[in-house]
């Protein structure tokens, strides 16, 4: 397992490597909307010093709040989910059809965003128990949570939009920052996106076996053996369990059911793409390059987390339907503490970003799309 | 009877089948049947207080009922241990208790001494009410009885000592031994000797009492020595279950006693590193602390642990710590109890600890 996950890495933890020696204090200046912001070294400390604070107050305050939160979470999930595969057995009759698909479908979102994602991050870890331990769990996806655990947690959360090393920046298909060199394969940039927004749960799926090294001749299919066979093992299960299992339980309901579970993880991949993508390619998220972060301070990591995310706003049930990735920024700055306490130190971090001149990218689904659509599709023309 | 137990197997083999497997899946069907009724899980060994009663001002006592994953476990005999887990404010705790029930009891019986500084005993102490599920576990232990047993035997328990012993002492009786039983218990004051009136009412056994703080209201005076034993027959075998000072005393005079002691865990953590001995159990490799991070002394051990960010933030080098206690660098937390899990990038040695990996 070890070996397999170090491999497509290696060669970018050598570079890391290659560049460790003493931290370079260096002042980092980023055009944002027109104005530029500058960090210094010393305000990078301070500001440093202020976030470590905030999250020392929220780990002493961890206890019951917190485990009785998650598990009413998980026992909403595992109602939707048995309640609307239930509806969906009866789902000749249409308004049975759309409550199981909606039910279903919710499930699965919460499964993947509030209970998957926040849970394999270790944000529960602190509780001791097996079944919320962020190295055991697997989430309802076709992507293997072991994969997903190296290709985001660290590799994306610890290189966050640092161009050539954060692979969640386009995601190996998609052109989506200026410093990714254009080519003709790149035309097709709205396709892609759209093609990767209603196949999501495969595309994540897909993400550790570095298809873009591939097609370069870099490595080879035969290197990526074991992710394949990881990635095989997860998807066949999935499959048979929503297109075969199910289906066939059902006897003469089959059709409804196969459509039912295939329009509810339709819904998910849509919904969770459109969080993620507003997640970090909204207009006026920055991108890094490696030499400018060569070496950062605990601060100045902060600070490019900061640059690199954006909130969406909305309401509770918004917040947690997106698994609180609404508070991307929080997340990235915090990603090991419960999700709903991102929500309740939001107004704390806007308000130290404020005092050291940091711009915090926020506003609503709709318009942080909007600019992402646009991005992409920008993006797709040589001289952009 | 015989429909019950099929009917049972029944939805046993439907419950444990590949198809219900992949229908749950990826979370396994005890996520679901769980959410019914926290007991039903063919995974996890838990159990559901029936009855809760305070004896004494310083113990709980809680009568369990297992869930069938316990009874389908190995049986436990009289004197051996059970781990108990239960959540304090979101986190999981586990300690390790001796039942008192006899031996093939379908209940479970545990009474637990509160200790000033213990989380999990006063918890207990306060909190505990019959429909509480705890998590419930065989651990085994070798302090037991023969299959042959013996004739003549000598019981010695202190304090919460009492209950291994008590075991025993019941396991006999319903056997209905005739031979010649001695049970000589030590505690603090009359108040809280835990089991006084039962063990006053047990036929064919002789109970000796002594206390501590109140030496005139026992039966025999100070602490333990060859006095004490002097009206009783010589026995064929002799069991001790209390502090260090009392299996030592008992020890000296019986050498081939059979004992166990128990010390109430530490809670005081030393301030510096220590130097401490930090076993890598799943490899069999063993350093002495030199102060960095539990991942860097692996890999200087040559072990290829996973990890990630190095920074404390991606948890991809969690490892279960099984004993001994370390420090979180970032956040200054100490994880003294045993079996918790640590992120070793971040994490360095207090004293000697042990870590799955």
């Amino acid at each position: 397992m070890t070996a397999m996950l170090e491999k497509p890495t290696a060669d970018i933890e050598a570079d890391v490597a290659d560049i460790l020696p003493e931290p370079v204090r260096q002042a980092i200046t980023k055009v944002v909307g027109g104005k530029p912001v500058t960090m210094t070294p010393e305000m990078a400390d301070a500001f440093g010093a202020e976030l470590d604070a905030l999250r020392e107050r929220v780990v002493a305050d961890l206890g019951e709040r917190d485990a009785t939160y998650i598990r009413r979470v998980i026992k909403a999930q595992r109602a939707l989910e048995v309640g609307g595969r239930a509806m969906l057995f009866a789902g000749i009759l249409p308004p049975a059809w759309i409550a199981g698909t909606a039910m279903l479908a919710a499930s699965k979102i919460l499964d993947n965003m509030e209970i998957g994602h926040n849970i394999m991050h270790g944000q529960y870890d602190w509780m001791g128990d097996p079944a919320l331990a962020g190295r055991n769990f697997e989430w309802d996806s076709a992507c293997p949570s072991d994969q997903w655990r190296h290709s985001h947690n660290y590799m994306h959360h610890t290189y966050t939009n640092i161009v050539d090393m954060d692979r969640d920046i386009g995601y190996g298909i998609l052109r989506m920052s200026e410093d990714q060199r254009w080519t003709p394969y790149y035309y097709g940039n709205p396709v892609y996106a759209f093609l990767l927004m209603v196949l999501f749960q495969y595309g994540v799926a897909l993400h550790e076996l570095e298809t873009e090294r591939i097609r370069s001749g870099e490595i080879s299919i035969a290197d990526k053996r074991e992710t394949l066979k990881g990635i095989w093992g997860k998807v066949k299960r999935q499959t048979l369990k929503d297109y075969v299992a199910f289906p066939l339980l059902a006897g003469p309901f089959a059709p409804w059911v196969f459509t039912g579970n295939l329009t509810a993880n339709l819904i998910r991949n849509i919904w969770s793409y459109a969080i993620i993508f507003c997640g970090h390619f909204p207009d006026g998220t920055q991108e890094f390059t490696k030499e400018e972060t060569a070496n950062e301070t605990r601060g100045m990591w902060y600070f490019r987390q900061i640059l690199g995310s954006a909130n969406l706003t909305g309401g509770k049930l918004f917040h947690v339907m997106s698994g609180n990735l609404s508070f991307q920024i929080e997340h990235h700055l915090f990603p090991d503490i419960p999700a709903f306490r991102h929500a309740e130190i939001s107004q704390e971090v806007q308000e130290i970003c404020e005092r050291y001149g940091i711009p915090y990218n926020k506003g609503p689904l709709p318009q942080q799309f909007a600019t992402v659509v646009r991005k992409i599709c920008k993006l797709a023309l040589p001289w952009n | 009877m015989f429909t019950q137990t099929k009917t049972l197997s029944l939805r046993d083999r439907v419950l444990r089948s590949p198809l219900v497997d992949l229908l749950t899946g990826p979370h396994g069907v005890d996520r679901y049947t769980e959410l019914v009724e926290p007991t039903w899980t063919l995974g996890d060994c838990r159990a559901k207080v029936v009855e809760v009663c305070r004896q004494t001002p310083r113990s709980v006592t809680l009568i369990l009922e297992p869930n069938a994953a316990f009874a389908a476990g190995p049986a436990l005999r009289a004197g051996q241990h059970v781990n108990l887990t239960v959540e304090v404010d979101g986190r999981r705790q586990t300690r390790c208790y001796s039942p008192a029930n006899a031996e093939g009891d379908r209940l479970v019986e545990l009474t637990v001494g509160v200790h000033d500084a213990g989380v999990v005993s006063r918890h207990l102490f306060r909190n505990a009410r019959p429909g509480m599920v705890v998590g419930l576990d065989v651990v085994g232990g070798d302090f037991t009885l023969p299959t042959q047993r013996p004739r003549n035997i000598l019981f010695v328990s202190g304090g919460s000592g009492i209950t291994p012993v008590l075991s025993m002492v019941r396991t006999l009786v319903r056997e209905g031994s005739d031979g010649d039983v001695t049970f000589i218990h030590y505690a603090r004051t009359p108040e809280e000797a835990c089991y006084r009136a039962e063990l006053g009412a047990l036929r064919g056994v002789r109970v000796l009492h002594g206390y501590s703080r109140e030496a005139d209201a026992g039966d025999l005076t100070g602490y333990f020595g060859p006095e004490h034993v002097a009206d009783a027959p010589a026995p064929d075998a002799v069991y001790v279950c209390g502090p260090p000072a009392l299996v030592d005393a008992v020890r000296a005079h019986y050498p081939d006693a059979s004992f166990e002691s128990f010390v109430p865990p530490v809670f005081e953590v030393p301030a510096e590193a220590s130097g401490g001995t930090v076993a890598f159990a799943d490899s069999g490799v063993e350093v002495t602390d030199d102060g960095r991070s539990l991942l860097e002394q692996a890999e200087a051990a040559g072990l290829s642990p996973q990890s990630g960010c190095r920074m404390g933030i991606c948890h991809t080098c969690t490892r279960r710590k099984t004993s001994g206690a370390v420090k979180n660098r970032i956040t200054g937390a100490v994880s003294a109890a045993d079996e918790e899990d640590v992120q070793i990038c971040v994490s360095v040695p207090v004293g000697d600890v042990e870590l799955a990996l």
